[in-house]
């Protein structure tokens, strides 16, 4: 039986996923998890944020992650701390500094567990528009930059020599990110959307021979996860992003499962 | 791929001239009192050159003489502390970098490789794998490649887009020495095929002498430049490099009976004069 709310959570996930998958792939291959992580932590400050001036929770939460991730790459140039100190600082700060805040304005009532977890019932249809218009306008964009994100990612140096400006293309991915967080907040809360972008894409490595067929491999298994975590949450009346995690999770174990097959992609692989 | 065997058998008799006869050829890139500074230390310092197209310009100095901080100055990976570094407009470079670590999470072929910068035609794709001598691994997965085999992919990939303008950074590293002369060859091959200008980059001496027009011998500023004759002659590059470096040419004498292409076949080579 799918009641309608359901059937919104359902879309609204998919929709998630199909962003989360290229994107997810680069943080995977940018060894970017953490830094993804403390995007996604910061996003409590932006909703506290939001309704302390009165803004919509979703740009509220864009904004934040956003100046976030810009003030981290601004750090990390500075070289004054090692990267992972320099996460570890902020993403627990900006995490803090939100529950803070929600704790000192008492007149406001927040479902804290909703926020950090995710949480299906909240998804209205309004939030089924900016996620689908948001999550489409983010791969749009992602296309324009794949190239010389791609190269980027490879070797800046080229990148930089064969004139594809790669500090463009990082400033721009690190934007779309923070339109991912603002966006899957609903559904995976925001201590969890790390894991819906970088399980699927790690899955997916093992089946892709080009970079191109992981990240819509990965967007597969997104989907597929989402739509077994949002059954496995209405069914066992357990919280929606958890369930959408294990359900990647799974995916993730079972990829592992049929090692002959995977031993024998590798020697295809492999040259003869 | 044309494997060069014979540069085992000929000494390399004069160096080529600087630029062809006919005219000046257009300037690619010059610096002029380049200067770069890393917390306080210079790490190059005074360095003036010109690379004209269809030229081949080789760095040399030992490890940490700044030779890679010079191309990445010159290429605009990084700004210089002083001087100028002055670049032909809308220059097409195609760069093969010193350290290149792939993330083994990034599933990349060789052929994907080849588009990392911009689109190219399949049969496109095949002759620039053909001529480094890796055609048969294009469906390779590029983290199973051996170094060598991967600094020929880094190569083919370079080449692909016809640069003007071809940066090499220590482009035989992890390659064996009768593969390190078929490189070299390929490497003055594609000068005169593209026409286009390469900045070499070498710690290594012997064999680069051979296929370069000007030498220039970093030691953190300009120790000399010239002709290879005229650098291995000058007593700032002996000084440098010492004694062994003088009998540098003499490594050309050393007989091989054959060498292996790099797709494992082996090629027999004329019997050498006896010097």
């Amino acid at each position: 039986m799918l009641d309608d709310f359901f059937v919104r959570a359902l879309i609204a996930g998919i929709g998630v996923a199909l962003v989360a998958g290229p994107l997810g792939c680069f943080i995977v291959w940018r060894r970017m998890a953490y830094f993804g992580d403390t995007m996604a932590h910061s996003a409590l400050l932006g909703i506290a944020l939001g309704v302390l001036i009165d803004m919509d929770q979703m740009l509220g939460v864009f904004a934040v992650v956003a100046v976030t991730a810009l003030a981290l790459v601004a750090l990390q140039r500075q070289r004054a701390l090692p990267t992972d100190a320099l996460l570890g600082i902020l993403a627990h700060s900006t995490l803090s500094l939100g529950l803070v805040l929600v704790a000192l304005m008492v007149w406001v009532r927040m479902d804290l567990a909703g926020y950090l977890f995710g949480d299906i019932l909240a998804v209205s249809r309004g939030d089924l528009a900016v996620i689908w218009g948001g999550g489409l306008a983010i791969l749009a964009v992602l296309a324009t930059i794949w190239r010389p994100l791609l190269a980027a990612t490879v070797s800046a140096d080229i990148a930089e020599a064969e004139e594809m400006r790669p500090g463009h293309a990082n400033l721009v991915f690190m934007v779309l990110l923070a339109a991912v967080v603002a966006i899957a907040m609903k559904i995976v809360g925001i201590l969890l959307i790390t894991s819906l972008l970088i399980i699927p894409a790690a899955t997916a490595r093992r089946f892709a021979p080009t970079p191109e067929a992981m990240a819509v491999i990965a967007t597969g298994l997104g989907a597929v996860a989402v739509t077994g975590g949002l059954y496995a949450s209405l069914g066992f009346d357990t919280p929606s992003g958890p369930s959408i995690v294990t359900a990647a999770f799974v995916l993730f174990l079972l990829s592992l499962l049929p090692p002959a097959v995977a031993r024998l992609r590798t020697a295809k692989e492999a040259r003869p | 791929m044309t494997v060069a065997g014979h540069a085992t058998a000929t000494l390399p008799s004069t160096p080529r001239p600087a630029a062809p006869a006919a005219g000046q050829p257009p300037l690619l890139v010059a610096a002029r009192g380049l200067g770069v500074k890393r917390e306080g230390r210079w790490l190059v310092r005074h360095v003036d050159l010109a690379l004209h197209q269809g030229e081949i310009l080789t760095l040399i100095g030992p490890n940490g003489a700044g030779k890679s901080t010079t191309a990445r100055a010159l290429l605009g990976l990084i700004r210089p502390d002083a001087g100028t570094v002055e670049r032909a407009r809308g220059l097409a470079v195609g760069y093969v970098p010193q350290r290149l670590t792939l993330d083994w999470t990034l599933p990349l072929t060789v052929r994907r490789l080849m588009t990392l910068t911009g689109r190219h035609p399949r049969a496109d794709i095949e002759r620039a794998l053909a001529q480094v001598g890796i055609g048969h691994l294009a469906d390779a997965r590029v983290q199973t490649l051996s170094g060598g085999e991967f600094q020929r992919a880094l190569l083919a990939r370079a080449i692909i887009r016809r640069p003007q303008l071809l940066v090499l950074d220590e482009p035989v590293q992890n390659v064996d020495f009768s593969g390190e002369i078929a490189l070299y060859e390929l490497i003055r091959g594609l000068r005169d095929e593209l026409g286009c200008g390469i900045l070499l980059i070498s710690h290594d001496l012997h064999i680069v002498m051979a296929h370069t027009d000007t030498v220039l011998c970093l030691n953190g500023h300009v120790c000399c430049h010239g002709t290879p004759q005229a650098v291995t002659e000058s007593p700032e590059y002996r000084r440098l490099f010492g004694v062994r470096a003088s009998g540098t040419l003499a490594v050309y004498r050393h007989h091989h009976d054959h060498i292996h292409r790099a797709d494992g076949s082996v090629v027999h080579l004329p019997p050498p004069e006896e010097s």
